[in-house]
């Protein structure tokens, strides 16, 4: 029955071992983080014969370390995991929060933010989190590790820059100045259990006369990868991020959006609402830069 | 409910009997059944929405290793031409997205599913016919090329599968005396029940022909007929057992599978297991009819209604049969109206067959009902409460569908509704509250029960109703109560179709009060033999016993110094006085009382992304007697949820071609539970004079008011109306906008 291999190596060394002679031997390889989906996917579109190789026995793919300079997140961590920590809540509550959006409590106990950037999908929430925050992707390979920015490693829908022999140790993300704010807003007819019609994610820096100096706005769910949009933050840098310099973001936001009509929205609905979004995820960002700077 | 003091069982809320089991994942529901050496079933199901089928080869399929069977409707009786057996299989022609046409057994549901793929068929693809408007269009692609409305030779060919028209007074007149009038069109999309275990069987049958079945079913003996009829065999070679159930709301009030299993069976000698999955479920069974109705309704400036007006069009799916009937019957239930005319069409699409939807036909007339009565409360500056009241039907109101009024409880819920706090507490700026009202007429239809008395006095119910909402709970109340021993002595189970006597289906919101009436009349049938027992013991006269919180005592006046008899005493000795005390009951129940029940929604906005939250709701309902109260209480907020589901976000999202683009939980989006308020529930009380205990059905009515109720919520909120469902964020946004 089973048309599937499964290994669980411990070592990245051995993970990328792995990886690298099944390629060799023309096998199909996936990785698994929570697997939320991954089984999904495999039990109802494509279950074609392939090894899968779980990386959640992996010290690095677990890690948080936090330091004066730089965040490390590895990309394995549940959600869940990632929630229970006061630190990183602090630090990056929108990242947070896109990561606490993802299905349920129970999904939430193995939804990892590397398998929702890996898995590629356009409407991915914690992606445009990563984007805003500047998160860089920390990859294993043969010749040791290479980064890509989160804005460039997705590069199609469910397709991302990985080769088939590399996997995503974690995100190695510029810990925020205290005058940083983030934040992440969806867009679902429902409450929960459902995928974003539109997501907008916005970072913002404050100075003392609370003028911005640096924005970063992402959107998500309205383009065939989630987007890093500098028409947006250049629409914030140099004001206070007032409704009017909101309105402007927003404004390119919906510019900036290349969406398609299908069941989950219309292309006029989304071009809408992600403005919206992101007026309103800005204006939070900027509440919170406020705040932790006060 | 002051009465309901005099009860001792009756409206109490005693755990359930059947709860350890399902909470502990102990019940067995459809597929949970395995048998030794069982086969596995799948269907193959159209691609296309409308096609004809010029070939089906079946030969590689049967050629597979592993593969014991492939068929397709040829191997079913070809003189048997019903909707029922085309729909199970289909025949020249594929009706829907998702119809069957063919079917496999093999050693593992895998080699089946590649079985299925191997199962070659040449199709001839036809035009869909997809909406109301183009089915009912003159020169319209036909679904089906013999098909005349009301079977009527002389006209031709149509989509229209029916016509009715029914009137009373005269409406011309009426609207003449009216001082206001309004006039609006409304639709309904489709909406699918959404229970979550999906359709699932096991068959067997042995070379003698005789044939067992295992499935999840509202109506283990309407399985049994149906059966039946698409294979030609007698009811008698056929026994089925239900298993316990996850959700029906009608839609498992018939059959897709059985058929096909048992053929499946016979042909390879083995058990077959068919267990659908969602995707299945979504393209292939029954949803409740997409509906436009148009309504027209004048009043008098005191809000009297002079005259009523309703022109209903229903989708009954690629086959006969929508509920529109019921549906132009409820439209105007719950008033007093002198003057009306009701039209109704039931129409063919491509789609799947529609099947009963709590209180099916009912939620989308009357959300038209309720919408036009909402606006004439606006425009004649009245409470909604007080327009319904004073137009309320009550006891001795010629029905609209014919019927005098017994008791019914309208008005009482609608004066509950005015008292209640969270109607009295006005709604904020920011929320919007719009009222509606239900009803349904509710059944009685057979039922049979047996209540057996054990050695110790236990009490053990057997009857045929499927348990779908706490039925064997009530069952147990209703016993406990007659026979006036405590509720933890006895125990009800539903059996099968060959160890208790013939039962219809659990539906029409009938089991309590149909099936309960057989439990109580089975508990007096005990008592009668307790009596005779006890007098036989005594020495007197049966007439001289009488029956007292469960125990025989001689009655007043009659001179003896015995100590009472108890159940457990009686049974005790049975053996000894004539042997077991079996009581039984079977009937055909009439006199159903309807249903009736207020609503209101409070609502807020967000304007910007066109977004509904539903904030409050409240819902009152007449129960007749509320045997179990919190199973009630369960009934309202389940048809709430629903109803709310179907206003805000439920529908079937097809591509041009007529091709199901959301066949999952996914992107059906059905509330879930964060998306709901508590649902606050008031039950009222005006029994049913039908029943000893006042019982009316309870289970369809809620799902009515919900949709009007959030239209009227909507509409108040915003200042104009919306008149279309669902009121998802794209629709109320576009609306929004449009308004600007
Ligand atoms: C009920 C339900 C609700 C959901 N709700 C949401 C939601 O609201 N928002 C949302 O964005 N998503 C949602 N998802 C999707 C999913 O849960 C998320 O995308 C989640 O973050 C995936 O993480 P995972 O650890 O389970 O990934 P997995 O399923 O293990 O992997 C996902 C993909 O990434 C690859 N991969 C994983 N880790 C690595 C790695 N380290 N290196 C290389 N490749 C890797 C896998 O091979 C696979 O292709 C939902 C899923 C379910 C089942």
């Amino acid at each position: 029955m089973s048309n599937f291999g499964y290994v669980a190596p411990t070592t990245v060394e051995e993970t990328l071992a792995v990886l690298q002679r099944a390629t060799d031997q023309g096998q199909r390889t996936q990785i698994l983080a929570g697997g939320t989906d991954v089984i999904v996917q495999f039990r109802s579109f494509d279950n074609s014969h392939r090894l899968f190789v779980d990386i959640k026995a992996l010290k690095e793919t677990n890690d948080i370390r936090i330091e004066n300079e730089l965040v490390f997140i590895g990309a394995a961590i549940p959600s869940g995991v990632l929630n229970e920590n006061a630190e990183l809540k602090a630090l990056f509550p929108g990242l947070l929060e896109a990561a606490d959006l993802i299905g349920s409590t129970q999904i939430q106990g193995r939804a990892s933010i590397g398998g929702n950037l890996c898995n590629s999908s356009p409407a991915g929430d914690t992606i445009p989190a990563l984007i805003v925050n500047s998160a860089l992707c920390v990859i294993a390979t043969n010749e040791g590790t290479r980064t890509v920015p989160a804005e460039n490693f997705v590069t199609g829908v469910g397709r991302n820059c990985l080769e088939a022999y590399e996997f995503l140790l974690g995100f190695q993300i510029p810990r925020p100045s205290t005058d940083t704010g983030d934040a992440y807003l969806r867009f679902i007819p429902r409450t929960e259990m459902d995928i974003a019609v539109a997501g907008a994610a916005a970072s913002l820096t404050l100075n003392h006369d609370g003028i911005c100096e640096r924005a970063r706005v992402s959107i998500g769910a309205v383009a065939p990868t989630p987007l890093l949009v500098s028409s947006a933050a250049e629409a914030l840098i140099g004001t206070t991020a007032d409704e009017n310099a909101l309105q402007q973001a927003a404004q390119a936001c919906s510019d900036a959006a290349q969406p398609i009509t299908d069941k989950r929205g219309t292309v006029e609905y989304r071009r809408k609402v992600v403005g919206v979004l992101c007026r309103r995820a800005g204006a939070i960002a900027r509440d919170r830069a406020l705040s932790n700077r006060n | 409910m002051a009465e309901a003091a005099n009860f001792k069982a009756i409206g109490t809320r005693p755990i359930r009997p059947d709860g350890v089991e399902k909470v502990t994942g102990r019940a067995n529901f459809g597929a949970d059944l395995n048998l030794p050496d069982m086969l596995h079933g799948k269907v193959l199901r159209s691609p296309h929405a409308h096609a004809r089928i010029k070939r089906i080869d079946l030969t590689k399929a049967q050629a597979m290793d592993g593969v014991y069977a492939a068929i397709s409707s040829a191997d079913f009786p070809q003189e048997v031409t019903s909707s029922l057996s085309k729909n199970i299989l289909a025949r020249d022609k594929v009706l829907y997205h998702g119809h069957a046409l063919a079917a496999v057994a093999a050693r593992t549901p895998r080699i089946a599913e590649e079985a299925l793929d191997r199962i070659e068929v040449e199709y001839e693809v036809l035009l869909p016919v997809l909406t109301l408007d183009d089915a009912m269009q003159e020169n319209a692609t036909l679904v089906c090329e013999d098909l005349r409305t009301n079977d009527d030779e002389s006209s031709p060919p149509s989509n229209i599968a029916a016509s009715q028209r029914f009137e009373r007074g005269n409406v011309t007149k009426g609207f003449a005396e009216a001082d206001v009038i309004v006039q609006e069109e409304f639709r309904v999309p489709s909406a699918h029940q959404g229970y979550i275990e999906p359709h699932a069987c096991v068959a067997t049958s042995n070379p003698g022909g005789r044939v067992t079945i295992w499935c999840t079913t509202q109506g283990p003996f309407e399985v049994r007929s149906a059966t039946a009829g698409v294979l030609k065999k007698t009811v008698s070679d056929i026994k089925v057992i239900p298993s316990e159930i996850g959700g029906g709301f009608g839609g498992k009030t018939v059959v897709y599978l059985e058929p096909v299993a048992v053929r499946l069976s016979e042909l390879t000698g083995k058990p077959v297991k068919m267990v659908m999955n969602r995707e299945e479920v979504f393209r292939a069974t029954g949803p409740a009819s997409a509906t436009l109705c148009k309504i027209k309704v004048g009043a008098k400036k005191d809000g009297r209604v002079t005259a009523a007006t309703a022109w209903l069009a229903y989708e009954a799916g690629a086959f006969p049969g929508s509920p529109v009937g019921p549906g132009c019957m409820s439209v105007f239930a719950p008033y007093d109206i002198n003057n009306f005319l009701v039209e109704g069409y039931d129409v063919l699409v491509n789609k799947p067959k529609v099947a009963a939807y709590r209180a099916p036909g009912a939620p989308q007339s009357m959300h038209a009902m309720e919408c036009a009565i909402d606006e004439l409360a606006q425009k004649l500056d009245m409470d909604p409460i007080d327009l319904r009241l004073k137009n309320a039907a009550k006891e001795g109101t010629i029905a609209p569908y014919g019927p005098k009024f017994p008791p019914i409880g309208l008005v009482e819920c609608l004066e509950a509704a005015k008292q209640h706090p969270n109607y009295v507490r006005k709604p904020s700026e920011e929320v919007g509250r719009g009222v509606a009202v239900g009803f349904w007429f509710n059944i009685g239809m057979q039922s049979s029960a047996e209540v057996n008395i054990a050695e110790d006095g236990a009490v053990s119910i057997m009857e045929g109703s499927p348990d779908i909402g706490g039925s064997r709970a009530s069952m147990c109340l209703m016993a406990a109560e007659t026979l006036g021993v405590p509720y933890e002595t006895i125990n009800a189970h539903v059996g099968d179709t060959e160890s208790t006597g013939f039962c219809n289906l659990t539906g029409g919101s009938r089991t309590t009060f149909a099936t309960g009436l057989a439990v109580v009349k089975a508990c007096e049938d005990v008592i009668a033999q307790c009596k005779a027992r006890a007098a036989m013991t005594w020495e007197l006269d049966v007439e001289q016993v009488d029956w007292k919180d469960g125990q025989a005592v001689p009655k007043p006046g009659v001179n003896i110094d015995v100590e009472p008899l108890s159940l457990a005493d009686i049974a005790k000795t049975m053996s000894r006085t004539g042997g077991p005390l079996l009581g039984r009951a079977s009937l055909n129940a009439q006199g159903a009382g309807a249903c009736f029940s207020v609503n209101w929604t409070d609502v807020t906005i967000d304007r910007e992304t066109g977004k509904v939250d539903v904030k409050a709701f409240t819902a009152i309902q007449d129960a007749g007697r509320a045997i179990h109260p919190a199973y009630v209480e369960g009934q309202m907020q389940g048809g709430a949820v629903q109803g709310l589901g179907w206003a805000l976000n439920e529908e079937y999202i097809y591509d041009e071609n007529g091709i199901v683009e959301n066949a999952s939980f996914l992107d059906y989006r059905v509330p879930v539970a964060s998306d709901m308020p508590m649902i606050d529930c008031e039950i009222v009380e005006v029994p049913n004079p039908s029943h000893p205990y006042g019982v009316r059905g309870v289970g369809e009515t809620p799902i009515v008011a919900p949709l009007a109720a959030t239209s009227n919520a909507v509409r108040d909120l915003l200042g104009f109306r919306i008149n279309d469902l669902p009121l998802s964020p794209p629709n109320v946004l576009a609306a929004i906008d449009a308004a600007d």
